[in-house]
């Protein structure tokens, strides 16, 4: 494996405004990487700094180990060969879908880019449509053209800004499996960026989470739902509640519900003694950590529940007064005020030193 | 729908069975009646448009006379020439000058762009033949330009070119046209946003290369449809080719009518502009239909190519350049023979001027508003092929030169004349001279039949915005009939008719042609005034009521500018 793309402490600010600051992550080449975060958070800013769109006010970005982006010097994002697909896709109206496949393949001969178009357009399933003009088509099917135009030219690498977010819901979870697995078939590196945890689950190798100009964790997504590295993290990635909690020693937590015993994920410094034994924490307990057990002794009073089909999620008055989240299958149907018993399942924990 | 619903409920008091039927019967008798009536407003205008046009045509096809042959023989070909070269030069020049301000003022920022970029569409309100003879009154031999230059260099000036030429047409003519090409393509570019030439940029295309190879063809039937506006304007144009003696068709029209009295002469000569007009409409409505597939949604942030140095300042150059040619110096020009003339020139014949322009344009505006009006509640109603049809062909009367309008209908109505009075002299052996020539009766029927589209679209498209699930919602709430239209219908359509009447009367007040040749006689308006003095080489008489079409044609400009910036 060798790092195809590396941002190394970007800056980019309009004008006062600092958008991104000390961002920096690596990408491997034919991975699939993500921007997660809620919007205003720079991962666009981001997306645009790397095709060279937007200049940067310090830092570098290297592509094949080449500075294409610096605090002075900012590669045409038309010399970078990297790709894009647009939010509203930016399909050319004026051209077919032929057209708009062909368009960035300037460089090839007749023959080798209408063997190129032909591979592209059965790669994305278009091909009795090549001869209809973008309105002709539906918006999955523009998502599919823009794609399919984007990878064309064979792009280093492919960047995805918000690409499902035109379509109804239903159809991005399709969609968005059907082109993690176009990318991986045309061997591509793309980045993408969304603000829908779902999206960049279902395509991503590796995800970033942003808030406030920086990345917070850039990680698998197995690893930003189960080992967040902070609490904003712990908050944007899932459902879960804080518990208060205290701990005993290095590798076991005290909560109402019982101890928590693991390896403990605090983040503190790691000189923090008192974090390390007797310290007030924050626990983080998700659903899936809470189960149902009608013999548990343990009841918690059902507050609130949203139906979810396979699962129920029930929000809980623990004893204590604090609350939790439960998910329970949906055939324990309980109502509302009822106490039912819960039980703690849960194998490693999550703890934040706790907030004053 | 609703007239039997109101009837039926009405009448199930009395008799139930009978009644219910009954009124079912004649409530669909009526709303027979009243859809007939519906469809006869478009039909009625569209055959109002198709006499004129029918009778120019046909005279295409009647016999030579003496007059028309002469000038088939001395004339014709020059004609033809002459409009060519118009046709081309003027094409030509609006599309590189309106295209590319379009361009730096929509994607490029330079210093003064937002000024520039509604300033250049000031030029709109002078009317092309007021620009014409205030060129020819500054650049000719005797114009202050050259004899100061004359003065200053102490030389005959043999090189400075021949303002009454071809080209000399054609730049005014560009100057006073290329606001229609700027308005579209700027529109495109604007709709277009930065984004379409990122999306050329991500697959490795410079920025120039994609202004090229997308920014244009993206922007193509806009940029045509504004060039083919200019195009018809040229080709309708009267006054500005008769200030510089460039004989058109339409100068030729005016001649054969009213120089050698030869209205059969006239009217074939309308015929051969018509069919030239005719082709250029199929062209126009050809790249209308390219309009269809490209969608206008307006990019969400536009950022533009920021320039810097030369290549900001020489863009601020041309625009300024054009802006003063084509604005500035006529204006303060016009401003100044106005002052110098204003103290003999404002009196009781100025006013009398003035009060019959104001009476035409208003009279003219509200009669194609309320025709337009009609025919867009028709289409609503019934958007059958028929009515389809016939609004296109109504709509079509925008691209007919007046001088051909002039003349076509004439002829019907003067015909129209001789009948009556005949049979009046038959019937009740009655003298009645000339009944309709010679009245404004003909001079509104030509103004309807020109400026209906220029009321229609506004209306019509105002009238979008009322979907059917206003209708319901409205009759949802109890609305329903006068009630519906007073409260909604009205201030909904309320925008789009103000448009409508201001544009109708700002045209007629410039118009020139149809008045000057079917005004009843003596009855002269600020158009007519212009013609005369400036015929005569009179530039200074002419200013006053060139400074007053130009105020005229500023209001409706800058409302609809303060109406873009909300």
């Amino acid at each position: 494996m060798n790092t195809l793309l590396e941002l190394r402490y970007i800056r980019h600010a309009y004008g006062q405004q600092t958008v991104v600051e000390d961002l920096s992550f690596t990408l491997e080449k034919g991975a699939i990487g993500c921007l997660l975060g809620p919007s205003g958070c720079g991962k666009t800013t981001v997306l645009r700094s790397i095709i060279g769109f937007e200049p940067i006010s310090a830092g570098e970005i290297l592509l094949n180990g080449v500075v294409i982006s610096n605090a002075s010097f900012c590669l045409p994002p038309e010399q970078r060969h990297v790709g894009m697909v647009f939010q509203d896709y930016a399909l050319f109206p004026h051209l077919t879908v032929r057209g708009n496949v062909g368009f960035g393949l300037h460089r090839v001969g007749k023959v080798e880019r209408a063997a190129r178009i032909t591979d592209m357009l059965d790669t994305v399933g278009l091909t009795h449509d090549a001869e209809k003009y973008p309105h002709q088509l539906s918006g999955g099917q523009q998502q599919r053209v823009a794609l399919a135009r984007a990878l064309a030219p064979r792009p280093d690498l492919l960047l995805l800004d918000e690409p499902f977010s035109n379509l109804d819901v239903t159809l991005r979870a399709r969609l968005s499996l059907e082109v993690r697995h176009i990318l991986k078939s045309q061997n591509a590196t793309a980045i993408l960026v969304t603000h829908d945890q779902e999206e960049a689950f279902a395509i991503a190798d590796q995800i970033g989470v942003m808030h406030q100009g920086q990345i917070q964790q850039w990680d698998t997504a197995y690893n930003l739902y189960h080992k967040p590295a902070n609490r904003f993290v712990a908050d944007f990635i899932g459902e879960g509640v804080f518990v208060p909690g205290k701990m005993l020693d290095p590798d076991h937590v005290e909560i109402e519900l019982g101890i928590l015993q693991g390896e403990v994920a605090h983040h503190c410094c790691p000189a923090c003694r008192q974090c390390r034994s007797g310290g007030s924490v924050d626990v983080l307990i998700r659903p899936d950590d809470i189960v149902h057990d009608d013999g548990s002794p343990i009841r918690a009073a059902v507050m609130h529940k949203a139906f979810r089909g396979a699962d129920i999620l029930y929000t809980l008055r623990l004893p204590g007064g604090s609350t939790a989240l439960s998910l329970v299958p949906s055939h324990h149907n309980h109502p509302i005020g009822e106490k039912i018993g819960i039980r703690l399942e849960a194998d490693h924990v999550v703890a934040f030193s706790r907030q004053v | 729908m609703k007239a039997s619903n109101g009837e039926a409920l009405k009448s199930t008091g009395t008799n139930p069975n009978t009644n219910i039927v009954n009124s079912f019967y004649s409530s669909s008798v009526r709303a027979i009646r009243t859809s007939i009536g519906w469809r006869a407003i478009p039909v009625f205008i569209a055959t109002l448009v198709l006499i004129p046009v029918g009778t120019v045509v046909s005279s295409l096809f009647a016999p030579a006379g003496d007059v028309w042959q002469h000038l088939v023989e001395t004339t014709l070909a020059e004609l033809l020439v002459n409009t060519f070269w118009l046709a081309v030069g003027v094409s030509l020049g609006t599309a590189l000058l309106g295209v590319s301000l379009a361009w730096f003022t929509a994607v490029c920022d330079f210093p003064g762009r937002g000024f520039f970029s509604w300033a250049l569409l000031l030029p709109l309100a002078i009317p092309a033949y007021v620009f014409a003879f205030v060129a020819l009154g500054l650049f000719d031999y005797v114009g202050p330009v050259q004899t100061g230059l004359r003065t200053w260099l102490q030389s005959d000036l043999v090189w400075f070119p021949n303002v009454r030429s071809r080209l000399g047409v054609i730049v005014v003519m560009v100057l006073a046209f290329y606001p229609y090409v700027y308005l579209l393509a700027r529109n495109a570019f604007l709709t277009q946003g930065k984004r379409s030439l990122e999306a050329a940029q991500s697959l490795g295309f410079g920025s120039i290369q994609g202004f090229f190879k997308l920014s244009l063809p993206m922007a193509r039937p806009w940029i045509a449809g504004g060039v083919m506006l200019a195009l018809m304007e040229t080709l309708a144009d009267f006054g500005t080719v008769a200030v510089f003696n460039y004989d058109t068709f339409t100068t030729a029209i005016y001649k054969a009518w009213f120089g050698m009295f030869s209205l059969a002469a006239a009217s074939q000569l309308a015929s051969v502009l018509i069919v030239i007009v005719f082709v250029v409409i199929l062209v126009e409505q050809r790249t209308r239909s390219g309009m269809r597939y490209a969608e206008t949604r307006q990019s969400a942030r536009i950022d533009r190519i920021r320039l810097s140095g030369w290549r900001a300042w020489s863009i601020a150059a041309l625009a300024s350049v054009t802006l003063f040619l084509a604005f500035v110096l006529p204006v303060s020009q016009l401003g100044i023979w106005a002052a110098s003339v204003f103290a003999r020139d404002f009196d009781q014949r100025y006013l009398e001027f003035l009060w019959h322009s104001l009476l035409l344009s208003a009279v003219a505006a509200v009669l194609t508003c309320g025709f337009a009006l009609l025919m867009v509640y028709s289409v609503r109603r019934h958007p059958d092929r028929l009515t389809g049809a016939a609004v296109r062909i109504s709509t079509i009367g925008y691209a007919l030169p007046g001088a051909v309008l002039a003349v076509g209908i004439f002829i019907p109505v003067a015909w129209l004349d001789n009948q009556l009075s005949e049979m009046a002299r038959r019937l009740f052996d009655f003298h009645s001279g000339l009944i309709l020539q010679g009245t404004l009766v003909t001079m509104l029927i030509a103004y309807l039949t020109r400026f209906l589209a220029v009321s229609y679209n506004p209306i019509d498209s105002a009238m979008h915005r009322i979907t059917p699930s206003i209708d319901e919602a409205a009759r949802g709430l109890g609305l329903t009939g006068w009630a519906a239209l007073r409260r909604v219908h009205l201030p909904i359509l309320k925008g789009g008719i103000f448009t409508a009447a201001s544009l109708v009367f700002v045209d007629v007040m410039k118009e020139m042609p149809i008045t000057l040749m079917t005004r009843p006689f003596g009855w002269d308006t600020l158009a007519v005034r212009i013609f005369e003095m400036t015929s005569e080489g009179e530039w200074e008489q002419a200013a006053l009521p060139a400074v007053t079409l130009v105020f005229a044609g500023l209001l409706p400009i800058i409302f609809f500018m303060r109406q873009a910036e909300k």
